[in-house]
């Protein structure tokens, strides 16, 4: 039986992909380090590379954005509830007993109804909490000339900005583990990095 | 042709290795201060009539600088250098020496010959000082160029006039300065002739500041980026601008936030701030020039203080002082590095060099206390006497983080009056403490002199006082890095400043404790389900 080949990741979405990784990374080890978590670069270093790296994902969301709307793939993240519990079912029960997972990924549906209401989560609530607190948090100098210092406090801020690092981090760790729950444990990382995904193979046996 | 050109050759060769010659010989600080650029003064003092002397006293050489410049003794006796008082401009308090309490020497009441050597004049010798009397001012102290103009240490003001044996019984005889000379060479003050005074504060080099000692005479760059002759090699006058012979900048109201910036021509002419020179936004970072907005621009740029290689004293201790041995000498002693830490005229002493200041909050507010004072207002909590707290929070937005020598002292108070007491030390008389070592008759003494009430009982008290950090500015690679106040160590160096979030040291716990769960259920979960998923694939296989 031959796997059937669908090229699930272009070019533009795996270059974003990665970046955005590398990025994010960054972010978290200097975060915590700007945290006091630990000493690593150097509380400067780590407050710049932090901040260098913040710039550099927003200007990349700007094209992913822009990418998103003129090829339609911002649809992707539109939630469904349908099939939810089926991947709950698949993950906490299914894929233990080597059931068929409910999912078929195909060019218009790449993500599965769980990764669609994960990545909507990500992006309406995690996603608003970082941003905001962080901006907010780089810019407390400003906060004055702003005419917003009597509304804010740093602390506040700062607490929120690290919620925020604490929840896209264990993100971080769910989002690795999963890639391995494909046909084979590197599958799902292949596909991101060649685009090419192979699906339908869950009847081949090991 | 060719001899003539050999001979420029040589000439120009002979200048240069003369010049050469003339750069290789070593200059002394006084020099180095003086010969920073041509004055450019439009007056060769030795060539006027008024200064041919010859000048015995000072007050000789006064009267003749007054034929000429007839406002300047007005002026001066305008100064806090003469009055040595003066109306804080935030609290509205009379302070100045006359008037402020410290954990030095005291008091200068009763003790007058000794403590006005550093007055900018002549005769100070009791109570009933005539301010008025301009004949008195001491113009030679800032204005002698020549470096050999010395107020001798015990006479009211006043340089040698004949030549004595100092110290007493030590056989070395000091000549008296030549006045007629130094008349004759005076000009703008140079940092010798500020420091004479303000790097012997407390009655020694480094003694009192911390941040003005003699090393600043000659420093290297790493020791203070604009005296240095390879700095900026500023004079002190630079930053601590005259008008018509009021200094600028003072410690009882330390601007604590310049929001001016430059100073410029048609401004105030006060340059005793940072922002005077390096403006409101010196960094290219923003991040940093917001900073200042807080932190107060020495808090960074003084990483330590007593850098020049002379320690300045950090504790004196009063209550111990008067021990004398078993053949009733009075008692001195040294300790490793050759400073007094005992004193029978003193008591015990604590030395640092290098030494991490404090920081404080500091909004232009300083609750300097008299020594008429009652101690209960400036008692902290722990029963300790601030004499001079400094007033600022976070919240107040005047308010900034300065860097502070906390001076340690242990003093003698009333504590009936509960008030300070004047201590009378100095002094050829059957009551002076440095001579009698008897606090029982030298406060009585200078309490009566002073004309203050006294119960006639005397304790001590321990003492804190704060001194501000503005001198020995290092290069900007030495600034103090980021990572010592943004740390979770208890000993960052803002550890002590509380009402704060600060970066790196402060957190939520049970927002870390949340997150660190969620971390850690996040790798466990997938690691558990990982196991499960082999584990359960493993049985599969065995069963087919």
């Amino acid at each position: 039986m031959s796997a059937e080949r669908i090229y699930i990741y272009k070019r533009y979405e795996r270059f974003w992909h990665w970046s955005q990784a590398l990025l994010i990374i960054t972010m978290m080890i200097t975060g915590f380090e700007v945290h006091g978590s630990y000493a690593l670069l150097g509380f400067e270093q780590a407050v710049h590379f932090h901040t260098l790296a913040a710039w550099t994902l927003l200007t990349l969301w700007a094209f992913t954005i822009f990418w998103q709307f003129t090829t339609g793939e911002w649809k992707q993240y539109l939630p469904s509830l349908k099939n939810v519990l089926a991947m709950v079912n698949y993950y906490l029960i299914g894929i233990f007993r080597d059931a068929p997972h409910p999912f078929r990924k195909t060019v218009v549906q790449k993500h599965n109804p769980l990764q669609r209401l994960a990545y909507l989560a990500l992006l309406a609530f995690i996603s608003p909490l970082i941003w905001v607190s962080g901006l907010l948090y780089l810019f407390y100098g400003n906060w004055q000339e702003l005419g917003i210092a009597q509304y804010l406090n740093l602390e506040w801020v700062a607490v929120a900005h690290t919620l925020g690092a604490f929840l896209i981090t264990a993100f971080f760790f769910i989002h690795v583990y999963l890639t391995t729950t494909g046909h084979t444990v590197f599958a799902h990382i292949k596909a991101m990095i060649t685009g090419w995904e192979e699906v339908d193979e869950h009847h081949k046996k090991h | 042709m060719k001899p003539h050109v050999s001979l420029i050759a040589g000439i120009f060769l002979s200048l240069c290795a003369s010049l050469a010659q003339a750069a290789d010989i070593p200059i002394s600080p006084a020099q180095a201060a003086v010969a920073k650029a041509p004055s450019g003064s439009t007056t060769d003092h030795s060539k006027l009539e008024a200064l041919k002397g010859p000048f015995k006293t000072g007050p000789e050489v006064t009267k003749a600088c007054l034929s000429c410049h007839n406002e300047a003794g007005h002026q001066v006796m305008k100064s806090i250098h003469w009055t040595w008082e003066a109306t804080s401009k935030t609290t509205g308090k009379k302070l100045g020496k006359q008037h402020a309490a410290n954990n030095f020497c005291g008091s200068t009441l009763s003790n007058e010959p000794r403590c006005t050597s550093c007055h900018a004049g002549y005769n100070w010798t009791d109570k009933n000082y005539d301010f008025a009397n301009q004949e008195n001012v001491d113009c030679l102290a800032c204005h002698d160029t020549t470096g050999s103009y010395k107020k001798i240490a015990t006479d009211a003001g006043h340089p040698l006039y004949e030549p004595r044996e100092i110290p007493k019984g030590s056989g070395k005889i000091v000549q008296p300065p030549d006045l007629t000379r130094i008349a004759q060479h005076v000009g703008a003050p140079g940092r010798q002739n500020c420091g004479a005074c303000h790097f012997n504060g407390g009655g020694g080099d480094a003694v009192k500041h911390g941040d003005l000692d003699t090393s600043l005479l000659k420093p290297s760059k790493s020791l203070d980026v604009h005296m240095a002759s390879d700095g900026a090699n500023m004079g002190c006058s630079d930053c601590h601008t005259f008008n018509a012979h009021q200094p600028s900048g003072s410690r009882y109201a330390v601007n604590p936030k310049d929001t001016k910036g430059f100073d410029l021509p048609v401004d105030d002419h006060n340059r005793a701030t940072c922002e005077s020179c390096h403006g409101l936004k010196p960094h290219q970072e923003a991040k940093l020039n917001h900073h200042a907005d807080k932190v107060a621009c020495q808090t960074c740029h003084i990483p330590e203080f007593a850098r020049g290689g002379i320690a300045t004293k950090m504790l004196w201790d009063w209550s111990t002082a008067g021990r004398k041995d078993e053949n009733g000498k009075p008692v001195y002693i040294k300790d490793d590095h050759g400073h007094l830490s005992y004193s029978a005229e003193k008591g015990d002493f604590g030395y640092g060099e290098n030494v991490r200041p404090k920081y404080r909050w500091y909004n232009g507010v300083v609750h300097q206390m008299a020594i008429t004072d009652k101690i209960d207002a400036y008692l902290n909590q722990d029963g300790i006497l601030e004499m001079n707290r400094v007033e600022g929070s976070a919240r107040d937005p005047k308010a900034r983080i300065w860097p502070f020598k906390e001076m340690h002292g242990k003093q003698p108070y009333d504590p009936v009056n509960r008030t300070l007491v004047v201590n009378h030390v100095y002094g050829a008389d059957d009551t002076a403490f440095w001579t009698n070592f008897d606090y029982e008759k030298s406060i009585k003494a200078g309490m009566d002199y002073a004309g203050f009430p006294y119960s006639g009982k005397f304790d001590f008290i321990e003492t804190r006082m704060n001194w501000f950090i503005t001198h020995m500015v290092a290069p900007k690679d030495q600034a103090v890095p980021c990572a010592e106040c943004h740390t979770r160590s208890s000993d960052g160096r803002l550890a002590e400043i509380t009402d704060i979030y600060l970066p790196g040291r402060d957190r939520n716990p049970w927002i870390d404790l949340f997150g660190g769960l969620a971390i850690v259920g996040a790798i466990g979960g997938g690691l558990i389900h990982g196991l499960v998923r082999i584990i359960t694939r493993r049985r599969k296989e065995n069963e087919q």
